[in-house]
């Protein structure tokens, strides 16, 4: 009988070769949506069995509740993308061949997430995110167009740039367990260096949270890392633009965050918390401008992915109970909302056949569905009510007025000015006059609607077990 | 053997690996850029396996031979052979000349110096002035991806950057294998990736200077 903890990491594992092997498009799509319903099972039933350490992987609070988000977002992905290939396939943009490649990459990045959410091995960690980050450039550079080779590379070369830093910071990590913990896997192990982090040699920690910083904080696309972001999203196919926002940049914040505790635990160390707010609303604010610019629908939401990330960096940058209640939040809406935009600027994309917002236009009369489900997703993302982005983002500024009045002036700036460029950007694709080609879709829309209305009823009422989670979590985060 | 003599080696590799370093920093030639790199692998390969002795931990011995034999011997073959095919042996533009690139690196040299000896009082003066050595490797290795703008020299700056990197994990007493082994594995992984890119760049441009790529991306022309 084999754990659900070993089936979150096997099942994609196994998917991988398969998927590798089998030659028909429509055999590798079904079973990239089984094999994903199977992880996102075994991901819930982790619920179920006991926690779980030892000093290789851990299951805790924090990344349970990831694991079930990144899985769910990666099965309902999964969806959307066997609907979304077909049109690559009649259009010739893809080949069945490079198809088996996306299949089997798509596992592989899933099943690298995983490990990288499970480990407790810093090292694991690293490797987690790093075969993750290679699999989406694979992924990105799939269309083979020069722009998207181009993304590839850059997205390729600012990657490992960070990564290798990030690894760097793991060394010296290491070194520093090593004095206290003694030689071996305990040195590396992420529960006990918490435990034993107040003996640590502060400076040396310090130190290497630097470099864990620019590494890690380079794959969570905070400013001025970010460079890599907004080509790698709007060249690839639009699955991976959703997974991407979705989850990666996700993955890599906990990563992070695992490191925050570890320094948290240790006064003696530099202020990791002010740091993550400056970059935090750095980003925000410098998104929120970019955003105005945008021309190509794929890049606006790339930008406003950096925009929530700097907000999600701002809220366990500030820390105590409340604000990482909403970071927390923040994460899991900005998630659900994002790839929701996603799978509905991708319908978008391919019926109009293109991705310049001046050739979208008056999508309320030509496809009046999707109309409602980009509109729905704006309004969620843009942080207004009903919706769980506005309750996250509502419990972040009070509480930060509570505290640090003059750096939530700074935060609700920036989220009026990413505000209005949304609204500005998306005014003519919406209600403008009808204008390029009116096929019908070939898509399903449920992964759309399914991850809206969990939006929605995250912002009109929390489950009462979630709450008492996050509440634990956040006080976990210090 | 007496201690200082396993430190003075020890040093002796890893500063070679740095003069390496800023070796590659200058040529103008890619294959001379390739046998340079092909000399830091094998200087890397022989820092792993002094300290495989030193630390007395054979499985070391295991990564000393990864270096030597993939990045040492296998990658640059390839490598040459891609140059060759490519018909690529003129002399390669650095964004910044030589002398100007040099005293950045000194420069970097100078502040990898500056941030890991005064602080880890903890550790032992070794692992310290390994991890300096380390780190002023993977910033010339920065440095180089940054000034060339030619696709196999950014690929052989990275694998540089790699080598200070392994020379940073095989210094820390007693790191776990499972790391060492997906250092290797990963370089591997990026020379493949990498070779997928070049070839694409090659197909689709005629040339690898990623300069020539500029036009393409969503920046210009068409602001984003």
């Amino acid at each position: 009988m084999i754990s659900p903890l070993h089936a979150i990491l096997l099942i994609p594992a196994i998917a991988v070769v398969v998927l590798a092997l089998i030659p028909g498009y429509r055999i590798g799509a079904i079973l990239n949506m089984l094999a994903s319903g199977l992880t996102f099972m075994a991901g819930v039933a982790l619920l179920v069995v006991p926690r779980y350490r030892s000093d290789v992987l851990i299951i805790d609070d924090f990344n349970i509740y990831l694991v079930i988000l990144t899985t769910f977002v990666a099965f309902t992905t999964s969806i959307f993308s066997a609907s979304y290939i077909g049109h690559e396939l009649e259009t010739g943009r893809l080949t069945p061949t490079f198809l088996r490649f996306y299949h089997a990459l798509y596992q592989a990045m899933i099943g690298a997430m995983n490990v990288a959410l499970v480990a407790n091995n810093i090292g694991l960690l690293w490797v987690g995110v790093e075969v993750a980050t290679l699999s989406t450039v694979m992924m990105v550079g799939i269309y083979r167009t020069p722009a998207a080779v181009e993304a590839a590379w850059k997205y390729f070369i600012l990657g490992s740039v960070g990564i290798a830093l990030a690894f760097f910071g793991t060394i010296l990590v290491y070194l520093v367990a090593q004095e206290v913990l003694g030689e071996g896997l305990q040195a590396m192990a992420w529960d006990l260096m918490v435990q034993a982090s107040p003996k640590f040699d502060p400076k040396l920690l310090s130190l290497a949270f630097v470099f864990l910083l620019v590494g890690y904080g380079t794959k969570v696309g905070l400013a001025p890392f970010h460079a890599w972001l907004p080509d790698a999203h709007s060249e690839g196919p639009t699955p991976i633009s959703a997974v991407l926002s979705g989850l990666l940049l996700n993955v890599a914040l906990y990563a992070l965050l695992r490191f925050k505790i570890i320094l948290a635990a240790n006064p003696a160390t530099l202020n990791v918390g002010l740091i993550m707010v400056v970059l935090g609303l750095i980003s925000l604010v410098f998104a929120a401008f970019m955003l105005y610019r945008r021309r190509d629908i794929k890049r606006l939401f790339a930008y406003s992915s950096i925009e929530h990330m700097g907000i999600i960096t701002f809220a366990f940058g500030m820390g105590g109970p409340l604000a990482n209640f909403a970071g927390l939040l923040h994460m899991t809406m900005h998630s659900l909302t994002k790839s929701a935009i996603f799978f509905a600027v991708g319908h978008i994309a391919q019926v109009k056949g293109t991705q310049r917002l001046a050739d979208i236009k008056g999508l309320s009369t030509s496809h009046p569905v999707l109309a409602v489900g980009l509109a729905l997703g704006v309004i969620a993302i843009a942080g207004l009510p009903p919706f769980g982005v506005f309750t996250s983002e509502f419990m972040l500024v009070s509480s930060s007025f509570a505290r640090q009045p003059w750096l939530a002036v700074v935060l609700v700036f920036g989220l009026i000015v990413a505000f209005g460029a949304l609204i500005l950007r998306l005014q003519d694709v919406l209600f403008g006059e009808a204008s390029g080609p009116a096929g019908e879709v070939k898509a399903t829309y449920v992964p759309l609607f399914l991850h809206l209305a969990l939006v929605l009823m995250a912002g009109l009422w929390l489950p009462e077990p979630v709450v008492r989670w996050f509440r634990a979590v956040a006080a976990q985060l210090g | 053997m007496t201690q200082s003599f396993g430190f003075d080696v020890a040093h002796l590799l890893a500063g070679s690996m740095l003069v390496l370093s800023f070796v590659l920093l200058y040529q103008d030639r890619i294959t001379a850029v390739l046998n340079v790199f092909a000399l830091q692998a094998i200087a890397l390969s022989l820092s792993v396996a002094w300290q495989a002795l030193i630390q007395d931990s054979p499985h070391l011995l295991v990564t000393a031979g990864i270096a030597l034999v993939v990045k040492g011997i296998v990658i640059p073959t390839a490598l040459h052979r891609i140059v060759r095919r490519l018909g690529i042996h003129r002399e390669i533009e650095d964004v910044i000349s030589a002398g100007p690139t040099m005293l950045t690196g000194l420069g970097l040299v100078a502040l990898s110096i500056l941030l890991v000896m005064p602080v880890g009082e903890t550790v032992s003066v070794l692992v310290r002035e390994d991890l300096a050595f380390a780190l002023a490797v993977i910033l010339l290795g920065l440095l180089m991806m940054i000034t060339r703008r030619n696709a196999v020299t950014q690929i052989v700056g990275f694998m540089s950057l790699e080598n200070g990197l392994v020379l940073a994990a095989t210094g820390a007493k007693g790191m776990p294998l499972v790391v060492e082994f997906s250092v290797a594995f990963s370089i591997l992984i990026a020379f493949i990736v990498f070779g997928v890119f070049v070839f694409r760049i090659r197909e689709r441009f005629d040339t690898v200077d990623v300069s020539a790529l500029d036009q393409f991306r969503g920046e210009r022309g068409e602001r984003g």
